[in-house]
């Protein structure tokens, strides 16, 4: 009845009791809240079931920052277990509890907090930067959301009933293969990535067709903001990569659950083509993220340097080849799996040559501030931070590209090292530059500057404490994921000094939440008094009012030029009193929410092998998606009249908060 | 309802046509995303097809003759379901039901077909957990055999839709659909039976 | 609804015709027969055979993506097919790239002695 669930499940170490009891507790509390507020119908109508891009760019938000809680807590773990575990101490973790905290670290950063993060900023940004007022597959956009927060939801599950994978964000047979995880850690795994994956991959067809097909008129391709071109690379990718890993983890399923030789050391299987597929998803993946975070920083950039972007066109073309030749490096991630000199060396040069458009990106953001008026707001001491860090991660990456150097380090802390490097330096500083930069624009508020700084300080120094004794430690042998060295090792000293540096960036992070509290529980003195271009920014989206109505644009712009709100404000005649029209939007729909919540029924089930309930959630899927694709389209619309009436009272709204400022 | 005047018309006209093309742009690339999808399968079956594990190889298990009229089968459903779609274009509505019914029975003749060839493998012993050809095999052909059934639930839905709405803007759109997911069915199964089967023997 | 503007509209710009199908269909017709024939002959030695087999499927594959699929007969600018292109780029770099990364490391790894590839089961 209960498949291979049992009572067992839900017995845990205390220290994970504890992080379930929290859950539990901050789920009733919210709960609560929500009852008290009488905000069920609000919440229903105006969130779970909305198809603004918006909304739901808001609500990936959310997630992304719970689960960057989760993430970070589990990394605090580690860096407390590799403090204490040395020499006749074993730490607070067992060996098994601490291959857990690993794997659900990574996993959850980078498919949660990290593709959460990207798939966020594209909803609010992208349909406004290229003047539009939706995006092209609401449905679908929503659908893509709801996995994803489902693939989140399965995850916290995992850490309540049952335990997580043992092998690594990336489950490796024949480690993850049936006979060395028997129990259901990897199968919680592999349906959390699938389950996500499928919802990144339908985004990414959603967000390729806008970007291409629903610019609005004088928006060629060549006159986008390069935040819009790096989104478009990173859905060529998204489109070409995810099915890899959509085929490679059914094949590692069928292997644990049908009895299948794909994977497995007998009958045939070959564990390495496991390992060569998964990067070939892999290492496009990582572009995926890096590349809207490039596509951040090239907005930040000429805004706070009061300067239009250098090398607009190399920036571009830069895009496109880093898109072409990150299918072309993925072995790096395996030059010591046993491949010839040859295939080592095509690969390593093929990585050496990736990173050529990328210098060519951080020259260009450099030129773009030379001679500009360069101000130093928190969107831009999170550049700076990037610029440090990640270039100097980079630097290393091109270290580990050459195979004789690689075969020294590989799965060494020189590695973490390395990777945390360009993830925590370009994807999460990127986002923290875009969260402080475009807070603004969808919530009316600016987010509080002093607090932002403190918290770029402790990430800074953090990030440099808690990360460069890592690479030494790599030099001096230290292997990746331990959960216990010698003492005569002699690398208990870093690994203190790396744990304070984890602690120094929890600060960071509690400096940043807390400020984010701040920002709303004072709002008054953070109200963003402008017209809703707190930055003097030059793109579309700060055009609009903050937030930005429901539409976007009362009437569609028009543009000639790259920045076209910088030309529109520099223009010699005075805009023309718009011409209202009625505006077609799509309707709200329960049915991404239904098919997000039946998909983590049916990963729960299949995990435990509830095949009924399994087969049953998977028809009630198909049975939402027959019922939403039978009938007719269906629009609510929205007059004139009503947009007149939406717009003069925007107009009013501006000119109260600009009267703000004399009182 | 909104009584819409001729102005708000052409708004939603635009929309809606907008729209159709934004659909059938969508549609390709979700089929681009199957195409990596199946390479990816096609790819373990090529690094694995000699691994029989000292069973049951290619040449001992495949029946040509049957593949041969598997892919006629396939070929002919692919071709009536445009006919369908051209008879659509016209509104001939009694024409459209035929193809469309001719195209279901020939793709659910394929599908029982497979299902036949798989069933007689399983109980010969050349099961899909013998060995990683048989795991490869298995999955890849099984793959786009599941696809072909999703494609037959498609159709299935869309002739009820078809019977009781007619054809509309949004029954035309889900038409073409199909269509473009049943051609490019028909496309992968030439790279099964080619590189599959005829190679298998060979 | 019968006549409706859009439906019309969209009818009228749909790109097939009857010619197009019709050659489609008999050209995979032959060119599918031909490859069984082939094979179930030994018409050929070898490599031979395998590269006539693929040349035969690719040109059945290039006629039905013209003939059936429509390929390249969308309005400007043809996105559809050039993200075709992309994607079977992409899917050649990878395939033949894994083939060859697989081919490489079974020959300089020790796999289980061929003895050992029994089932355990």
């Amino acid at each position: 009845m209960f498949g291979r669930l049992t009572t067992d499940a839900f017995k845990h170490e205390a220290s994970q009791n504890a992080a379930v009891f929290g859950m539990i507790v901050t789920g009733i509390a919210l709960i609560f809240l929500i009852t008290y507020f009488k905000r069920w119908k609000w919440l229903y109508h105006e969130w779970l079931t909305t198809v603004d891009p918006k909304r739901i760019g808001i609500m990936y938000i959310v997630v992304v920052l719970v689960m960057f809680l989760k993430g970070f807590a589990d990394a605090m773990m580690i860096r407390l277990q590799q403090v204490l575990s040395v020499g006749d101490s074993q730490g607070f973790l067992s060996a098994g509890h601490f291959q857990e905290v690993f794997s659900a670290h990574g996993t959850t950063m980078i498919f949660f907090v990290a593709m959460g993060a990207i798939f966020g900023l594209m909803n609010l940004i992208i349909p406004l930067q290229i003047g539009a007022r939706d995006v092209a597959f609401p449905f679908v956009n929503a659908l893509g959301f709801w996995l994803f927060a489902a693939a989140a939801a399965l995850n916290l599950v995992s850490l309540a009933i049952g335990s997580f994978a043992r092998a690594g964000w990336l489950a490796y047979p024949p480690l993850s293969s049936l006979q060395y995880s028997p129990n259901e850690g990897v199968d919680y795994w592999i349906w959390i990535v699938q389950i996500a994956g499928i919802g990144s991959t339908l985004s990414g067809i959603n967000f390729l067709v806008t970007i291409l097909k629903m610019r609005c008129p004088g928006m060629t391709l060549m006159k986008m903001p390069i935040f819009v071109w790096s989104c478009l690379c990173s859905t060529v990718l998204i489109i070409l990569a995810f099915p890899i890993l959509t085929a490679t983890l059914f094949m590692l399923a069928f292997d644990r659950s049908l009895s299948m030789h794909f994977f497995t050391t007998d009958g045939g299987g070959n564990y390495m083509m496991y390992v060569n597929l998964i990067w070939a998803w892999g290492h496009p993946e990582v572009y995926i993220l890096i590349l809207p975070m490039f596509g951040v920083f090239s907005e930040i950039v000429p805004t706070f340097s009061e300067k239009r972007l250098f090398g607009y066109a190399s920036m571009v073309f830069a895009l496109i080849f880093i898109t072409f030749i990150s299918f072309i490096v993925w072995l790096h991630h395996f030059f010591t799996m046993g491949a010839s000199p040859f295939v080592n060396a095509f690969f390593g040069i093929m990585t050496i040559i990736i990173a050529i458009p990328t210098g060519v990106k951080i020259f260009n953001w450099l030129f773009t501030k030379f001679r500009g008026r360069v101000h130093f707001t928190s969107p831009m001491l999170w550049f700076f931070a990037f610029l440090l860090n990640f270039t100097v991660a980079g630097m290393t990456g091109i270290l580990l590209s050459v195979p004789p150097i690689d075969f020294q380090v590989h799965n060494s802390l020189f590695l973490i090292a390395h990777f945390h490097g360009m993830v925590i330096g370009g994807v999460l500083f990127g986002f923290f530059a875009a969260f402080t930069y475009w807070f603004p624009k969808f919530t009316g508020y600016v987010l509080n500057e002093k607090l932002n700084t403190a918290a770029f300080w402790c990430w800074l120094g953090g990030f440099l404490l808690a990360f460069m004794p890592l690479y030494m430690l790599g030099f001096m042998g230290a292997t990746r994921r331990l959960d216990h060295y010698e003492a005569d090792t002699g690398w208990h000293s870093l690994f203190i000094i790396v744990a304070i540096g984890a602690v120094i960036l929890f600060c960071g992070a509690l400096i940043q939440f807390f400020g984010l509290f701040w920002t709303i529980f004072d709002r008054k003195a953070h109200l963003d008094q402008t017209s809703g271009d707190p930055w003097n920014g030059r793109t579309l989206e700060w055009s609009t009012a903050s937030p930005p109505p429901v539409y976007n644009f009362a009437t569609i712009p028009v543009v000639a030029t790259r920045d076209p709100l910088w030309t529109l404000k520099h223009a010699e005649e005075d805009p023309q009193e718009p011409e209202y029209e009625d505006i077609y939007l799509p309707k709200n729909t329960a049915v991404p929410i239904c098919m997000g919540f039946l998909s983590l029924i049916f990963g729960f089930a299949t995990v435990w092998h509830i095949w009924w309930l399994g087969a049953l959630s998977f028809i009630a899927i198909l049975l939402c998606l027959i019922i939403r694709l039978s009938g007719k389209d269906e629009h609510i619309l929205i007059t004139a009249k009503e947009v007149e009436k939406i717009e003069t009272s925007l107009k009013n709204k501006r000119a109260l908060n600009a009267s703000y400022h004399l009182t | 309802m909104h009584h819409t005047t001729s102005h708000e018309n052409h708004a939603l006209h635009d929309f809606r046509e907008e729209s159709f093309s934004n659909t059938i742009f969508g549609f390709w690339l979700y089929l681009m995303t199957d195409c990596l999808l199946f390479a990816t399968l096609f790819c373990t079956f090529a690094v694995l097809h000699s691994q029989t594990a000292n069973g049951p190889t290619s040449v001992q298990i495949f029946d040509l003759k049957l593949v041969f009229t598997e892919t006629l089968i396939l070929l002919l459903s692919s071709f009536t379901s445009g006919l369908a779609l051209l008879a659509s274009l016209k509104n001939k509505k009694s024409q459209m039901f035929l193809w469309l019914g001719l195209s279901f029975i020939l793709g659910a003749m394929f599908v029982s077909i497979e299902l036949f060839e798989f069933n007689s493998l399983i109980f010969e012993g050349a099961s899909f957990q013998r060995s990683a050809f048989l795991s490869s095999y298995f999955t890849l052909v099984g793959t786009h055999g599941l696809h072909v059934s999703f494609g037959l639930l498609f159709l299935a839905v869309l002739i009820v839709q078809l019977i009781v709405c007619g054809i509309t803007v949004e029954t035309f759109r889900r038409l073409v659909l199909f269509n473009m997911f049943w051609h490019f069915l028909d496309l992968v199964w030439i790279f099964i039976f080619t590189f599959v089967y005829l190679m298998g023997v060979v | 609804m019968h006549g409706e503007p859009i439906l019309e509209k969209l009818q009228k710009e749909w790109h097939g015709t009857l010619n197009a199908y019709l050659i489609g269909f008999f050209l995979s017709l032959f060119l599918t027969s031909l490859s069984f024939y082939l094979v179930i002959n030994h018409s050929f030695e070898g490599s031979t055979l395998i590269y006539a087999l693929i040349g035969l499927g690719v040109l059945q594959a290039i006629g039905q993506l013209i003939f059936f699929l429509h390929i390249g007969q969308e309005k400007k600018p043809h996105f559809g097919v050039i993200a075709l292109a992309f994607t079977v780029l992409i899917l050649l770099i990878v395939m033949i790239g894994s083939i060859w990364i697989m081919h490489d490391l079974n020959k300089r790894v020790m796999n289980m002695p061929k003895m050992n590839m029994e089932t355990t089961k």
